[in-house]
């Protein structure tokens, strides 16, 4: 094959036999190889998995524990709070809260998701970031910190209605979960780390595994009648519709969490007049963007049309205007929607729902809606 | 009534000095799910190796290219308005546009059933 072979070979999670097996079709995907779509396809896959249930190898994602060197749980999550902008000390043990690591500039530099285990924190990452985040985790937190990776652990996601029915004949207890409930339970006997989240909109879970014993879980899942394997272009399409962030597209270093659309995830006792305001990363540029507001913002985006609208495409704030105002950070179809969807950012004079930009693809100019998100109503489980 | 080949799979029924155009189902398979397609205007007239047609799957969007020169005759209206026919009769009911052939001579460089099964294997 291709010379990056030698040089910088792709990473398999210990599913990969197992994908070639269900008929995958591999794609390199931040330096693995993945499954970008099965035998079904991704309209199947996206459909199937908000009617019954589908089985997500998200592996390539970083785990990691967070342990105070002074053994007293707080001190983590005083740490962290350092690095995001976040209420870590007020996430309860069981509990699970969506993060970003931010830039001294504002920037996010990934999201993340944050669960309390009691005596430790358990994060998972970017698979794109994680080195990076682990770097960027010594480096801010190593004084209070110990920072300990699980490259031995695999993550699968059980996303649907029927994810519930499927995961509670493998684990006892597990029907009392709550969205973004999380913690070490038995699944199918073998120790394992359960969330009731996910990244389709739709009721589900993360179940992070021990390397060696994924494959017999993910049989164990795929064994029930209601579980499809579903690859990472329906994964696309299904978080797409949920109007989710995919970092590196619709978030990266150059976009603050005001900017993102993601105010809801910054706690008050973060902000102005709150207990343990800033004290992060980028905190003063966004907390002056809070205050007063800033310039652009992520939307979501309703092509008027059939046409999908792309990564990429440049936005007018007219059909004739020559200086584009923003760029589509994700779009294509929505299988559930029947329909195009987007998102990018706008400036902020125009993100008000229903106001009417224009999208340039293949040199015409195409009307779109600004939109509320989930484009598809989420069905967590609260 | 001949049927010719692309490297860039499409393929091209001659009917005397008119061409019928699609993807082939070998296409189709590798695009997945066709979510929209978009045609030519009829009357317009296209240079071989043109963009002339759009096909997006969930995934991804593809050009269609003139695989001849020649003026658009007509368009499948159908597959436009239903484009899960390219998935299910890529050879077939999803044609896309008719050409008039303007250049007989650019026939010469497609290949034929065969050699497309072997361009393919």
């Amino acid at each position: 094959m291709l010379a990056r072979d030698d040089l910088n070979p792709l990473k398999r999670t210990p599913l990969y036999d197992l994908h070639l097996l269900l008929g995958a079709r591999m794609v390199p995907f931040a330096g693995y190889e993945m499954p970008v779509q099965y035998a079904a396809g991704v309209l199947k896959e996206h459909l199937h998995t908000r009617q019954k249930a589908g089985l997500f190898d998200v592996s390539h994602m970083g785990q990691l524990l967070l342990r105070a060197n002074s053994d007293a749980p707080e001190d983590a999550a005083l740490a962290l709070e350092r690095a995001v902008p976040q209420d870590i000390l007020a996430v309860p043990k069981g509990r699970q809260r969506y993060a970003q690591f931010t830039s001294a500039e504002g920037g996010i530099l990934d999201d993340l998701m944050v669960a309390n285990f009691g005596d430790h924190l358990f994060l998972v990452v970017n698979a794109s970031c994680k080195d990076a985040d682990e770097a960027h985790l010594r480096n801010e937190i190593s004084d209070v910190c110990t920072i300990e990776p699980l490259p031995n652990r695999a993550l699968l996601a059980l996303q649907g209605p029927r994810a519930e029915s499927v995961l509670a004949k493998l684990c006892a207890g597990m029907p009392s979960m709550r969205f973004m409930d999380s913690g070490p339970r038995e699944v199918a006997g073998f120790d394992c780390f359960v969330s009731r989240s996910g990244y389709t909109g739709e009721d589900g879970f993360e179940i992070s595994v021990p390397a060696e014993q994924a494959e017999r879980l993910a049989k164990k899942l795929l064994e029930d009648g209601d579980v499809l394997p579903i690859g990472l272009g329906a994964r696309d399409s299904l978080r797409l519709e949920a109007g989710l962030c995919l970092y590196g597209h619709d978030i990266d270093t150059t976009t603050t969490p005001v900017e993102a659309a993601l105010e809801w995830s910054v706690q008050k006792s973060r902000r102005a007049g709150g207990a343990r305001v800033g004290g992060f990363l980028g905190a003063e540029k966004i907390l002056d963007q809070f205050a007063s507001g800033a310039p652009r913002r992520r939307v979501g985006l309703r092509p008027e049309g059939r046409a999908p609208v792309r990564e990429g495409a440049a936005l007018f704030a007219e059909g004739n205007s020559i200086e584009p105002i923003g760029t589509v950070t994700s779009g294509g179809f929505g299988p559930t929607l029947n329909a195009p969807a987007a998102m990018g950012y706008v400036p902020t004079a125009l993100a008000a729902n229903g106001t009417r930009v224009f999208a340039e693809v293949r040199g015409q100019r195409l009307p779109l809606t600004v939109a509320p998100t989930p484009f598809v109503p989420n069905t967590y489980k609260r | 009534m001949t049927t010719l080949f692309t490297s860039d799979h499409e393929w091209l029924r001659i009917e005397g000095d008119v061409a019928t155009i699609g993807i082939t189902d070998y296409a189709q398979s590798q695009l997945g799910d066709v979510v929209f397609v978009e045609l030519p205007k009829v009357g317009r007239s296209l240079k071989k190796a043109e963009a002339a047609a759009v096909v997006e799957s969930v995934k991804a969007a593809s050009d269609v290219y003139a695989p001849i020169s020649g003026e658009v005759l007509e368009v499948n209206d159908a597959v436009a308005a239903e484009p899960a026919l390219v998935n299910s009769d890529a050879a077939g009911k999803a044609w896309f546009f008719k050409l008039k052939i303007s250049d007989k001579s650019e026939l010469g460089g497609l290949m034929d059933e065969a050699a497309y099964k072997a361009h393919t294997a």
